[in-house]
C-alpha cells in the first residue's frame, strides 16, 4: 500500500522531475516555497496536466504509466482546490449530491461525512451565503463523497483569515485520525504541517530536496528548510494539565511549559519549535524567565552557512530539535559534538 | 388593422426567427465551445468571419447569399445537379440567410459565457468523477444559462429586424417570402402609412418585450460568485 510517483513536465522555464514514494495512509505534506511546483505536482498527479509524463499508482492502482494514461474522471482522486470552487448553480447539498452519485465505489455515507465535517446545518443553504471556512469544509465533505482512494489537498486553508484557518484545522485532524484514506497536502504554512503531516516533502524549483517521516525530516541539518530563518522541528507530548494559565506537556522524561492551549489533559499534542527560538547554555541557569531549560545532547553541528550563524542538532528527551545560535558563541562554549549542554526554550515561543 | 396578408407577414417573421434562432443555439453551442476553450493560432480569423455580419451592410451579405444560392450559384447548381431546386427566393433561403445574419448575436454570448467560467468548475467535476460529456451538461451548460438567455433573444430579435439579406435573397412573395421588415417597406411605399403604424408598432412592442426579458432575467439569473 503506497503512492509511487515518477513524474517529468516542462513549461518555459520551469521544469518538474522528481520521484518518490509516499506511503498509503497518513498525510503526505508538500512544503516548499511559491513557485516550486507544488501545485503541478498534485494537478499532474490528479491528471489535469496532460504534458506530464512518467508513472502515478496508488494502491496498486496504475493511473498513468508509459503507454497508460487514466483520464482524471476515471481516476478515484479526490481534489480539494485553494478556492473551494464549489458548483455556484447547485446548493450545498447539489453539490455533495453531485459527488455522490458519480461515484464508483461507496466508502463512507453520505451521513457520515455531513457528520465527520459538521456541515449539516448547511446542507439546504445557496453556496455563496457560505463563509469562507464553511466553503471549504463542503469542498471537503464532496471530495470524500467521491470515494478516493487518495485525497489531493492544495493548500486548503491558505485562501482563508486566520479565524476560519483555526476553525477548519480541526476537521483535518479529524480526518486524519478517523479516515485511512491516504492525503497528499500542499502547503507552505509551517504551521498546518507540523500539525498534520506525518509523512514530510520539501521540493525546491520542482525537484525533491528531502523527504521521510516528518520529525526526520524537519531534524535534518541538510534540507532548503534547515538552512532558513523559518528551520523549525516539532516536539510531540501528551497534556499534562492545563493549569495556571500554563499548559504542561509531557515529553518523554522532560516536561515542556507553554501558553494555555485549547486542549483536554492526556491528549497529543505536537508543537513546533523554531531553530531560532532555541539558546544554549552549558550550566542549568537559576532565577531565568524561560521556562522550558531541558537537558540535551548535542549530535551536530553545522557552521557552513558564512553568515557568522550555525545550526546546532540536539537530542532532547525523545525528540530531535535544531537550534540556530551565533557563530561566536559556539566559540564562547566551545561546543563539540556530544556535549552536554540545557536548550533553552521560551515558553511564548511555543505553538501548535 | 392588420390585413391578412400583414398576419401572414407576422406569422412568417415569427417562424423565421424561430427556427434560425434554434438552429443558431444547436449549431452555435459546439462552435462556441470551441471557440472559448481553443488555442488554435488561426482561431481569430474563424472569430473575424463569425463577426462579420456586425459590421457588413446586409444588403453585400444578400448579395453574395443570393449569388451564392441562385441557380447558378455554388451552392444552387450542386443543389440542381441532384434534382433539388435552388433555395433563393425560398423560406429555406431565408432560414440560411438568417442563420449567417444573425450567427454572431448568438455564438459571441455562448462563447462569453464559456470562457467566463474558466476551466475550475470542470476540473472540479472531472475530480469528481464525471465523464466530458457529463460535465459538459451538468457543469458547463447550467452556468452558461445567462449566455443562452441573451443569445435566444438577441438571435431572435435581430433576426425580425432583417431587412436587406431578405430582400436581396427572399423577394418579397407574399405568405412564402414576405416578412414584416419588407411589408412595412411596401406599405409606406403604397402610402398605406395606417398599415404602416400597426405592423411596425407590433414589432416594436415585440422587441421591447424580448429585451425586457433578457435583461430582466439576467439579472435574476446571475449566480453571485463570491
Amino acid at each position: 500500500m503506497s503512492i509511487d510517483i515518477e513524474l517529468q513536465l516542462r513549461r518555459g522555464d520551469f521544469s518538474l522531475d522528481l520521484s518518490f514514494c509516499a506511503p498509503g495512509s497518513g498525510i503526505t505534506a508538500v512544503f516548499g516555497p511559491s513557485g516550486c511546483g507544488k501545485t503541478t505536482l498534485l494537478r499532474a498527479i490528479a491528471g489535469l496536466e496532460p504534458d506530464a509524463i512518467g508513472r502515478v499508482s496508488v494502491n496498486d492502482d496504475i493511473w498513468q504509466a508509459p503507454g497508460t494514461w487514466v483520464p482524471t474522471h476515471r481516476r478515484a482522486v479526490g481534489y480539494v482546490f485553494q478556492e473551494a470552487s464549489l458548483f455556484p448553480h447547485l446548493t450545498v447539498r447539489g453539490n455533495l449530491d453531485y459527488a455522490l452519485k458519480r461515484r464508483r465505489a461507496a466508502a463512507l455515507s453520505f451521513e457520515q461525512v455531513v457528520s465527520l465535517l459538521g456541515v449539516e446545518p448547511l446542507l439546504q443553504r445557496n453556496t455563496h451565503k457560505l463563509s469562507g471556512g464553511e466553503r471549504q469544509r463542503v469542498a471537503i465533505g464532496r471530495a470524500l463523497l467521491s470515494s478516493p482512494q487518495l485525497l489531493l489537498m492544495d493548500e486548503p486553508l491558505a485562501a482563508l483569515d486566520s479565524a476560519s484557518k483555526a476553525e477548519i484545522l480541526p476537521y483535518l485532524e479529524r480526518l486524519h485520525e478517523s479516515l485511512a484514506l491516504p492525503i497528499i497536502y500542499v502547503s507552505h504554512a509551517a504551521a498546518e504541517v507540523a500539525r498534520l503531516a506525518d509523512h514530510l516533502l520539501l521540493l525546491k524549483d520542482g525537484r525533491l530536496a528531502a523527504e521521510g517521516p516528518l520529525a526526520k525530516v524537519l531534524g535534518d541539518m541538510d534540507t532548503p528548510l534547515a538552512r532558513t530563518d523559518e528551520a523549525f522541528c516539532i516536539v510531540g507530548g501528551e497534556v499534562e494539565s492545563t493549569q495556571q494559565a500554563l499548559t504542561t506537556l509531557r515529553l518523554g522524561d522532560q516536561t515542556l511549559r507553554l501558553p494555555p492551549l485549547d486542549v483536554q489533559p492526556k491528549q497529543r499534542v505536537r508543537l513546533r519549535v523554531y531553530a531560532r527560538d532555541i539558546s544554549l547554555c552549558l550550566d542549568r541557569p537559576t532565577r531565568s524567565s524561560i521556562l522550558n531549560i531541558l537537558p540535551a545532547q548535542v549530535l551536530d553541528i553545522d557552521s557552513g552557512d558564512g553568515r557568522g550563524q550555525c545550526l546546532v542538532r540536539l537530542a532532547v528527551a525523545d525528540a530531535v530539535l535544531l537550534a540556530r545560535i551565533s557563530e561566536h558563541s559556539r566559540r564562547q562554549l566551545d561546543l563539540k559534538t556530544g556535549d552536554a549542554v540545557y536548550a533553552q526554550i521560551k515558553a511564548m515561543a511555543l505553538a501548535r | 388593422m392588420l390585413s391578412a396578408a400583414d398576419l401572414a407577414a407576422l406569422w412568417l417573421t415569427l417562424k423565421l426567427a424561430g427556427i434560425s434562432t434554434l438552429i443558431l443555439i444547436l449549431a452555435g453551442t459546439p462552435l462556441a465551445w470551441w471557440l472559448a476553450r481553443s488555442r488554435w493560432r488561426y482561431k481569430a480569423a474563424i472569430e473575424a468571419i463569425i463577426a462579420l455580419p456586425l459590421v457588413l451592410p446586409p444588403t453585400v451579405l444578400g448579395f453574395y447569399l443570393l449569388i451564392a444560392l441562385g441557380p447558378q450559384g455554388p451552392v444552387g447548381a450542386t443543389l440542381q445537379q441532384f434534382g433539388l431546386p435552388a433555395l433563393s427566393f425560398t423560406f429555406t433561403g431565408l432560414v440560411i440567410g438568417s442563420i449567417i445574419y444573425s450567427m454572431p448575436f448568438v455564438v459571441q454570448p455562448l462563447q462569453y459565457a464559456f470562457a467566463a467560467q474558466g476551466r475550475r468548475p470542470l476540473e472540479v467535476a472531472a475530480t469528481l468523477g464525471a465523464a466530458p460529456l457529463d460535465r459538459f451538461l451538468s457543469v458547463a451548460l447550467p452556468l452558461a444559462r445567462n449566455g443562452y438567455l441573451t443569445a435566444a433573444v438577441l438571435g431572435f430579435a435581430h433576426t425580425l429586424g432583417e431587412f436587406g439579406v431578405v430582400l436581396m435573397i427572399g423577394g418579397n412573395i407574399p405568405g412564402r417570402t414576405q416578412v414584416v421588415s419588407i411589408a412595412v417597406y411596401d406599405h409606406v411605399e403604397a402610402l398605406e402609412y395606417a398599415q404602416a403604424h400597426w405592423l411596425s408598432a407590433v414589432l416594436l412592442l415585440l422587441s421591447f418585450l424580448l429585451l425586457l426579458t433578457v435583461y430582466s432575467l439576467n439579472r435574476r439569473f446571475s449566480f453571485v460568485q463570491p
